[in-house]
């Protein structure tokens, strides 16, 4: 077998650019973590805008500092945060599907709007599976391009996957699938079975105020700074944690857990941010605020598969 | 109120928690090995993840295949019938080789001297328990086991080490593991397993599984380099 053809050198790595699949799954009895995109909307439309299935392996560049050279001629879509992309210099249009030639170099600055954009190629990034997956997860060194979990790296060469290609360049989002980042979003959440240990106070404070977005953030979870949520119960005997578990540890700041958490542990929760929820959440720089919104389970359910309805499976 | 065990508490847009016990014990582990059984076998496709963890089964599943009301009815049919299921209690109990000594085992000392007694009385209080995986998590293939021995229980460091090597087995409360990856960690630590406790390239790749009977049977730093371990020292401050 040939090796794969290089589409893309990397000239600058930043801070964190990753590829990610829809995530790892089957194995969180193992104390496997998900992985996976920390915003599947944007990562989802890059992939649908090059015409590639649900799921297909992307690059998830968190704050910019990335410089990609073209070997081959492409068609991407780049999607989610605003980064001050540009393409040979020129302004890189989002949301929308582009053919890339040979030479031309792709670059990725800092945040203007947003903090995380998703590079999608027509057929796909190649990379090994790993546990079933090439979702980066660089805390158990799984997934990524080498399978040891590590960020792209200077020097890194990424090659097309063999997944169809041959979709004319030019597709456009719809408008309502383009979000504005700076616009203080309501993060929908399921509240959970622990909501009736909360003080009545803190439950009205935990839905009515306005939190800020620690600095304590990655892609295991975010902090919010706010009103200290006081919860009856302490500490609990270790459990699962599903995505999007907003715990409050007993400091009353409560920490909505993303795709890389722990997969155990034993803080009460107010309940869990939907998929949406979460994905919005992981565009939110240091500072932003946001407010929790309740909703019911058969409403996020609804919202949930109207997303998912606008792509392939 | 809070009605009665077994209870199933909203987990999110695609989960459920199963709840089965209040207090961490042995004898939940049939019960939650025979819960996992079950649910693999009826929801099947619809299946994503299953987290059991000492008390509870979490239970994940695509939203996309089967509505959240049906997998709870499902849940509450297989509650209904439910039996333990002890073949894990039939099945080897796994051995990890540990070489106890305080160069690799900084935290021996201090076990020690809280519970008056000696290194070697430690060494053997905590080799002749057979322990029981309760959950697995922190980290790919880390495995909380227990109960450690009364007298040994000895709470988390202040301080947690940035940085411990690989296969360091170590105590925290009544609690036991050994650390699959050099990673950070707050556990007291007793001494060095050379067994590979994840492995991606491994079928299975966990050496450990939620249910397993383990022991920790002493070896010296001989045997231990002989399998392969590290026996380069852990500094004693964190």
């Amino acid at each position: 077998m040939s090796a794969p053809q290089t589409l893309f050198e990397v000239r600058r790595a930043g801070p964190l650019a990753l590829l990610q699949d829809a995530g790892r799954f089957g194995v969180r009895r193992l104390g496997v973590t998900q992985g996976g995109p920390a915003d599947a909307h944007a990562w989802a439309w890059a992939n649908q805008l090059v015409g590639n299935a649900w799921g297909t392996t992307g690059l998830e560049i968190t704050m910019g500092g990335l410089e990609l050279v073209c070997r081959a001629e492409a068609i991407i879509a780049v999607c989610g945060a605003d980064l001050g992309s540009s393409l040979d210099g020129e302004a890189l249009p989002l949301w929308q599907g582009l053919r890339v030639e040979a030479g031309q170099r792709l670059s990725f600055q800092q945040p203007v709007n947003g903090l995380r954009a998703y590079l999608a190629v027509a057929g796909g990034f190649e990379a090994e599976q790993v546990l079933g997956s090439t979702a980066t997860v660089t805390r158990e060194g799984l997934g990524g391009l080498h399978g040891d979990g590590q960020p792209l790296q200077e020097g890194d060469r990424l090659a097309r996957a063999a997944g169809p290609t041959g979709l004319q360049p030019g597709q456009r989002a719809p408008a309502d699938a383009i979000i504005d980042y700076r616009q203080a979003p309501r993060l929908a959440l399921i509240p959970g079975a622990q909501v009736a240990a909360f003080e009545g106070s803190s439950l009205y404070q935990a839905f009515n105020a306005t939190w800020q977005v620690d600095d304590r953030a990655d892609r295991m979870g975010v902090r919010l700074r706010g009103p200290e949520l006081k919860c009856r119960s302490g500490g609990m005997i270790s459990e699962g944690i599903g995505p999007g578990a907003v715990q409050v540890p007993p400091d009353g700041q409560p920490i909505a857990l993303l795709n890389d958490r722990q997969t155990i542990g034993g803080y009460p929760r107010l309940g869990a941010l939907t998929p949406l929820a979460c994905a919005r959440l992981a565009q939110c720089l240091p500072g932003q605020q946001v407010r929790l919104q309740p909703t019911s389970l058969e409403q996020a359910s609804r919202a949930y598969r109207a997303f998912r309805s606008r792509f392939g499976t | 109120m809070t009605p009665a065990l077994p209870r199933i508490e909203s987990a999110g847009l695609d989960g459920w928690m199963v709840r089965l016990f209040d207090d961490i014990d042995e004898a939940n582990m049939p019960w939650l090995t025979a819960l996992v059984r079950q649910c693999e076998a009826s929801l099947s496709d619809a299946l994503v993840d299953l987290v059991p963890s000492y008390t509870t089964l979490l239970v994940i599943f695509d939203p996309l295949v089967i509505a959240p009301g049906d997998v709870r009815q499902r849940l509450q049919q297989l509650l209904a019938n439910l039996e333990p299921d002890d073949s894990s209690a039939a099945a080897d109990v796994v051995e990890l080789p540990t070489w106890y000594d305080t160069r690799v085992g900084p935290e021996l000392e201090r076990i020690a001297e809280r519970a008056g007694m000696s290194i070697e009385q430690v060494i053997e209080a905590h080799s002749q328990t057979e322990y029981r995986v309760f959950a697995l998590g922190f980290a790919p293939g880390f495995a909380f086991m227990g109960r450690v021995a009364e007298t040994i229980a000895c709470p988390r460091l202040d301080t947690p080490r940035q940085r411990l090597p690989a296969g360091s087995v170590a105590i925290a409360e009544r609690q036991t593991s050994a650390y699959p990856q050099v990673s950070p960690g707050g556990w007291n630590l007793i001494g060095r397993t050379p067994a590979v406790l994840f492995d991606r390239h491994r079928d299975g790749f966990s050496l450990l599984r939620v249910g397993d009977r383990v022991r920790f049977v002493p070896v010296s730093q001989a045997e231990f380099e002989q399998l392969g371990g590290n026996s380069q020292p852990t500094e004693a401050r964190a």
